[in-house]
């Protein structure tokens, strides 16, 4: 199948300044496209780009097969959710949803029909007669998607569309969106800066830091394999543990020591690995060290390790030890038991685990 | 300006009253002394000029008369003619009108564009209008005769409209700029994705949110326009002179006894059209001035 955004090697200045760098991504109909990255990295800018809102410095845009570089936002068959919902202070919410197809030019038939069709899906029925100034951010949020809805467009685009909502709202509204999306079919392109979004959403993760991509997956690579320390700490919470540790040639395999305070080092031995520098960083999720005799497999190795923190969170219980200079949280049933400064057998499972060079910060494995 | 309302004592409740007694007086005052002048000319309006001559300049009439009123409008010479304002007041009326209204739209789509429609070199566009705001007058009177004359619009009222038009753009522009930059960016960009152009977006989204501004603009430009006196002594001839300039002919070409009442009048109905705007408009003149400039 053609994609139906192809995006290659875009660059984007502002002055003299390089916001996004060489930029390459496809995805196909039906996708869920998330561009994820701390603030200021450039994803709404990128997602301008998309929409033809901000020219370009360099590289292509095609959108539906379609060379769409120096094409109008409006010929682009697009539509768009603001991070503001940039809602039409002046007009009634109906009109709000209906100004694209009166611009255009559609029978007042077809808009009356699409706006009921709009309104009904997202249950503003009974909102369509008020101004924006009277509506709360739920609902301006819900008018802000049925302008868009209402469009039918091959691509839509979403600016960070939950980011001023309470957070109650914005579990629900995330569940909504993408329940429209599996109902839809339709390919969606989405800006946020919460990894969570990303990843409960996304059937295609980009993640942007300083305008270079850093890895584009699934949720699901993105989330095991990170390709390098950024997209490890960026993505996931509590975030994966980043031990720095010393790796030594062992048979086969490789020797892992970890240094401890007034004691000796942990080691563990990991033999799906052949090869590693001395220097290593050891990525491990907190789910991925647990309480020992929980977790089997040929992977898991247990070590006793002194605890310095218990943080009971409901569901689970995070434990906090102090392994190679850092504070490694592991993730162990809420039924636990454990005290600070004591010791407790952790089961760790090198199955998961990744490797990054200390210096480039790139995965090793 | 409300009361702090935290509990007193006795004592110090009778100075607090006391203060405010004073308070009220000195203002009762000042407003007074404000008011002198315009009840001054009020009653003497009304006065037959027997009464001028014996009675007190304060004194309220004794036989309320709108003679004066009648000659003032339509019998007072100005030179040789003797038709009284009013020919010279619908120069102004018909002068003000367009020139407010142009000098307005064109500052509505100024700002607009150097608020939301940002090019290469916006801002100094922008600097070099506020300097024209203050050029003064005098400074621009020698070329602006020049030009009107190439224009072949010299002496006439589509010339001064013309004149009150540039010189008001410099005002209008910055008011509705003040105005738009407080609007987010990404209404435009909202608007552009849903197939809207320039003039599409000016008129459907811009102009609908613009009323407080507009009035302040426009009491303003009126303002500025209708009082004007130097524009309208240098680029007119008889016949298309506007009504300040009519009304200092009036009160300076009489032969023989000076008529203070006709005069007087006179002078209150050129003052009236900005009076009568201010109290129609004057609500939305303070909360327009306040919304631009707050979050400009
Ligand atoms: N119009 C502009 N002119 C200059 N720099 C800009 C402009 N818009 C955004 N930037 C810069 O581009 C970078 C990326 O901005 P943006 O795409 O809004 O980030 P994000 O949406 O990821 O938070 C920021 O450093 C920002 O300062
Ligand atoms: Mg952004």
């Amino acid at each position: 199948m053609a994609p139906i955004l192809d995006i290659q090697n875009l660059v984007k200045n502002y002055g003299a300044v390089e916001i996004l760098k060489n930029i390459n991504v496809a995805i196909e109909p039906g996708d869920f496209l998330v561009l994820v990255g701390p603030s200021g990295c450039g994803k709404s800018t990128l997602l301008n780009c998309i929409a033809g809102l901000e020219p370009i410095s360099g590289g292509t845009i095609a959108i539906g097969g379609r060379d769409m570089t120096h094409v109008s936002p409006k010929d682009r068959d697009i539509a768009m959710v603001f991070q503001s919902y940039a809602l039409y202070p002046t007009m009634s919410v109906a009109k709000n949803i209906t100004f694209g197809m009166k611009v255009r030019g559609v029978d007042a038939e077809t808009q009356a029909q699409k706006l009921a069709e709009v309104a009904k899906q997202l249950q503003i029925e009974a909102l369509l007669d008020r101004r924006p100034g009277q509506l709360s951010g739920g609902q301006r949020q819900r008018v802000a998607m049925g302008r868009a809805l209402v469009r039918d467009p091959k691509l839509f685009l979403f600016d960070e569309p939950l980011s001023n909502l309470d957070a109650k709202l914005r579990v629900e509204m995330r569940s909504e969106i993408k329940k429209l999306h599996q109902n839809l079919g339709a390919t969606m392109v989405y800006v946020t800066h919460d990894q969570i979004e990303a990843m409960t959403l996304a059937t295609k993760i980009v993640v942007l830091k300083g305008g270079v991509v850093q890895q584009i997956g699934t949720p699901a690579e993105i989330y095991n394999r990170p390709a390098n320390l950024f997209v490890a700490d960026f993505m996931g919470s509590p975030a994966m543990n980043l031990i720095p540790v010393k790796a030594r040639k062992n048979g086969a395999g490789m020797k892992i020591e970890i240094a401890r305070q007034g004691a000796e080092p942990l080691v563990l031995h990991d033999t799906r690995v052949a090869e590693l520098p001395e220097d290593v960083i050891l990525g491990l999720r907190p789910e991925d060290i647990a309480e020992a005799g929980y977790r089997a497999g040929e992977n898991v190795q247990t070590a006793d390790c002194l605890i310095d923190m218990v943080e009971p969170a409901g569901a689970d219980t995070y434990v906090v030890s102090h392994l190679g200079g850092k504070q490694v949280t592991a993730r162990l049933h809420a039924e636990t038991v454990a005290a600070p400064g004591q010791m407790l057998g952790l089961a760790f499972d090198l199955g998961k685990v990744s490797y990054f060079a200390p210096q480039t910060g790139e995965r090793l494995n | 300006m409300t009361d702090l309302g935290f509990p007193q004592s006795q004592g110090r409740n009778w100075g607090h009253v006391a203060l405010r007694c004073l308070l009220f007086l000195l203002l009762g005052l000042f407003a007074l002394f404000y008011l002198m002048p315009l009840f001054v000319m009020v009653t003497t309006s009304l006065k037959s000029l027997e009464e001028i001559r014996t009675g007190s300049l304060v004194a309220f009439p004794r036989d309320v008369t709108f003679e004066a009123w009648r000659t003032a409008w339509s019998g007072a010479c100005t030179g040789i003619q003797c038709e009284g304002l009013r020919p010279y007041f619908w120069n102004s009326v018909i002068l003000a009108i367009p020139a407010v209204l142009i000098s307005t739209l064109i500052g509505a789509l100024n700002g607009y564009v150097i608020s939301q429609w940002k090019f290469r070199g916006a801002n100094l566009i922008f600097s070099l209008m506020l300097f024209g705001c203050f050029i003064p007058f005098q400074v621009v009177l020698l070329p602006m005769a020049r030009m009107l004359g190439l224009m072949g619009l010299a002496g006439t009222i589509p010339g001064l409209i013309f004149v009150h038009v540039i010189y008001g753009i410099g005002f209008t522009t910055l008011f509705f700029r003040n105005y738009y930059v407080t609007i987010p960016a990404e209404l435009v960009k909202a608007a552009k994705v849903d197939g809207a152009g320039f003039f599409r977006i000016f008129w459907s989204i811009f102009l609908p949110l613009s009323l407080p501004i507009i009035v302040v603009t426009v009491i303003w430009q009126f303002t500025q326009i209708w009082n004007d006196f130097l524009f309208g002594v240098s680029f007119s001839q008889a016949g298309t002179q506007p009504v300040t300039v009519a009304l200092n002919n009036i009160v300076n070409s009489t032969t023989g006894v000076k008529e203070y009442n006709v005069d007087m009048a006179a002078a209150i109905i050129a003052a009236l059209p900005t009076l009568f705007v201010y109290v129609v408009a004057g609500n939305y003149f303070i909360r327009g001035l306040t919304a631009g400039s707050v979050k400009g």
